[in-house]
């Protein structure tokens, strides 16, 4: 096990992937001489020069769209794209090409693309760089979708979305990159398949992803102390969802709460209760609920930020209302 | 504007293919409209009838080793690049013998052995996926050119700017090929565009540009071999915007409320493959025996296109989700 942050893991894998593979190479705004928007990339430009940490123009749609198409080509590229909002400028080559060809070509043609971006909430940035739009992503077939949450898993997930032969969109919740974690040297446990338990318990599953992991795990001790025994699992792929794990915590614990930094409206929450009640609606003692992101494009004062976000005192409280 | 002017100096079986090609396109198309309104092929059938002679004279330029980026409007790109016009014609059936299994139709040809990276049906779609395969084939040294065929309609989108704009930043062997047919669906050039010389935009993004009589099947031969020399002399971006007129409507659907008749019958006078007929004929190199027989050629490709169609399967409805991913099985690690 070694140390490192969140922003370092990443960094280590776009290091691993540059050197391991001649035909990996990195491309999007600001990841070659300003290191990155969120230094993920910071040195990479000087290690392995500018054909292969390549610094893009603010045109969202046709850097995406060039990811997709040296991917034809036979390379791996990773593009990155600042933030998910950004990302809205590349829906259309994400939605209409790179998820697309290959069922569309009858098979002939596959786009093994990486797109890493940041996502989420929590700094301030007001409602054009704060939004959770992952399920917009995780509505589309013929793609993969990714959010590390762990130190480990921002390790170990880029080496195994470079071995998908389709696309997959990797989510960097701007939160975690300054936080440090334990990462295991193997990379051993970390697969494309598979959710994880990140808390055993008896009482009830806290399902959730990303960033709002350590809010629901700060909110399980919480639950602890008041005698709830709570299991936290983190979906870690949001397409496609490992709804078994899902399924066998709740054949456990009998409760289901869904922290989901998305709008409600529409969420990969509401995926997941819709799942969980058309496939385990007998082993529940309760219904389903939510806890969800308020309704509202992102406000700017602190205040209002914290309102409009899933925080532990909610999921704490949404727990109770469903436990009593 | 380059254009290859009399008199002609080519071979009489040259000048015969440049015919051919052009003229299969147009009969198969002609069947392709019959068989739309006896309800054999569905969707949207967008015929490029009256524009032959660019993908013909172009194809003529490129080599195997050459990418092509289309449009929804790529029948004829597809047949002048050699795809077979059985699965041409099955893929517009909806057949499983199609080019694209028929999950495609009419917009979505795709052909990998003969590297035509397909039919893009949003418009601009294309363009991004041209510079990528471009910049593939620079970073691993490959001396390529990928040539990617829009419309005037596409100078619009954000994409063209953009996507032009990283082949000259990056300097990547692009050959951009604008078919301006002066409509953007209904929407002529000059109603949506206050710079309308195409040429002069691709300028303005650093990208060499010229322009040619699209109708005239020579000069896009012509005009495409010097801009793809160029391209693999210099392994950077050329645009050739190709002035040409589609006869037929947008689509089976467009009643061609936004031009006259007038208009569409003045621009019938400089069919490419009436035009091409008169210039052999009048060189001595096309009789009337030669054109019987590359009309009999091309109607019999047409009726063998049909029938390889007809006799195809429907994919089973059990195969519906197959390839939305790779196969577990077809992956290599």
């Amino acid at each position: 096990m070694i140390r490192m942050t969140y922003r370092e893991a990443i960094r280590t894998a776009l290091r691993e992937a540059l050197a391991a593979d001649s035909r990996v190479f990195l491309m999007g705004e600001d990841v070659g001489r300003y290191g990155g928007a969120y230094a993920c990339s910071k040195g990479l430009l000087a290690e392995f020069g500018e054909e292969r940490v390549r610094d893009a123009p603010l045109a969202e749609s046709s850097f995406v769209g060039a990811g997709i198409g040296a991917a034809l080509g036979g390379m791996r590229p990773i593009v990155e794209v600042m933030t998910v909002n950004f990302s809205l400028l590349a829906l259309d080559q994400v939605v209409n090409n790179a998820a697309t060809l290959r069922h569309m070509s009858g098979g002939q043609f596959s786009v093994p693309l990486v797109v890493r971006m940041a996502t989420g909430g929590g700094r301030q940035l007001a409602a054009q760089h704060s939004h959770s739009l992952e399920n917009w992503y995780a509505h589309i077939p013929g793609i993969t979708v990714l959010a590390p949450a762990t130190v480990n898993d921002a390790r170990w997930m880029l080496p195994a979305a470079l071995r998908e032969p389709d696309p997959v969109i990797l989510f960097e919740h701007a939160m975690l990159y300054p936080m440090e974690g334990e990462v295991d040297e193997s990379g051993a446990g970390v697969d494309l398949a598979r959710a994880a338990v990140r808390r055993a318990g008896r009482d009830v599953s806290l399902i959730t992803y990303g960033g709002s992991l350590w809010k629901t795990l700060d909110a399980a001790e919480r639950l602890e102390k008041q005698g709830i025994d709570a299991e936290v699992i983190d979906l870690r792929v949001l397409r496609p969802l490992d709804m078994a794990m899902v399924f066998a915590s709740i054949a456990r614990t009998h409760r289901a709460v869904v922290v989901d930094e998305g709008w409600r409206t529409g969420s990969l929450a509401g995926e997941i209760s819709a799942q969980i009640m058309e496939n385990a609606f007998d082993e529940l003692d309760a219904p389903v609920r939510r806890v969800c992101s308020a309704e509202a494009p992102m406000p700017y004062p602190k205040h209002l930020e914290d309102a409009a976000l899933p925080q532990a005192e909610r999921i704490v409280a949404t727990v109770r209302e469903i436990y009593g | 504007m380059t254009t290859a002017l009399e008199p002609i100096s080519l071979s009489r079986e040259r000048a015969h293919a440049l015919l051919r090609g052009m003229l299969r396109i147009r009969r198969f198309e002609e069947k392709c409209a019959e068989l739309y309104s006896l309800g054999r092929i569905r969707g949207f059938l967008h015929l490029y009838i009256g524009e032959e002679a660019i993908a013909v004279g172009a194809m003529q330029s490129l080599g195997p080793e050459d990418a092509i980026v289309a449009t929804y409007r790529e029948h004829g790109h597809a047949l002048a690049r050699g795809m077979a016009p059985g699965a041409v014609m099955a893929e517009m059936f909806g057949k499983a013998n199609g080019c694209s299994r028929g999950r495609g139709g009419s917009m979505h040809l795709f052909d990998a052995a003969r590297r035509f990276y397909g039919g893009y049906a949003i418009v601009g779609g294309g363009l991004p996926i041209a510079v990528g395969l471009a910049l593939a084939d620079k970073l691993a040294r490959r001396s390529r050119v990928t040539a990617c065929f829009f419309g005037d309609g596409a100078v619009a989108e954000g994409e063209f700017h953009e996507s032009l704009n990283l082949a000259a930043l990056w300097k990547l062997p692009v050959l951009w090929l604008c078919e301006n047919n002066l409509y953007a669906m209904g929407t002529a050039l000059a109603r949506h565009q206050a710079q309308t010389d195409i040429t002069l935009k691709a300028r303005a993004e650093g990208v060499r540009a010229e322009a040619v009589d699209g109708m005239d099947v020579l000069a896009v031969e012509n005009a495409v071999h010097r801009a793809a020399e160029f391209i693999r002399a210099t392994g950077e971006p050329f645009l050739l915007e190709l002035h040409t007129y589609r006869f037929r409507a947008h689509s089976m659907y467009d009643a061609e409320l936004y031009r006259s008749k007038e208009e569409v019958e003045q621009w019938k006078r400089h069919c490419p493959i009436a035009g091409l007929s008169q210039r052999l004929r009048d060189g001595g190199l096309l009789t009337a025996e030669d054109l019987f027989a590359i009309e009999a050629d091309a109607m019999r490709e047409v009726e063998e296109a049909v029938a390889v169609a007809e006799a195809g399967e429907w994919e089973p409805v059990e195969d519906l989700l197959r390839d939305v991913v790779t196969p577990r099985e077809a992956r290599a690690q």
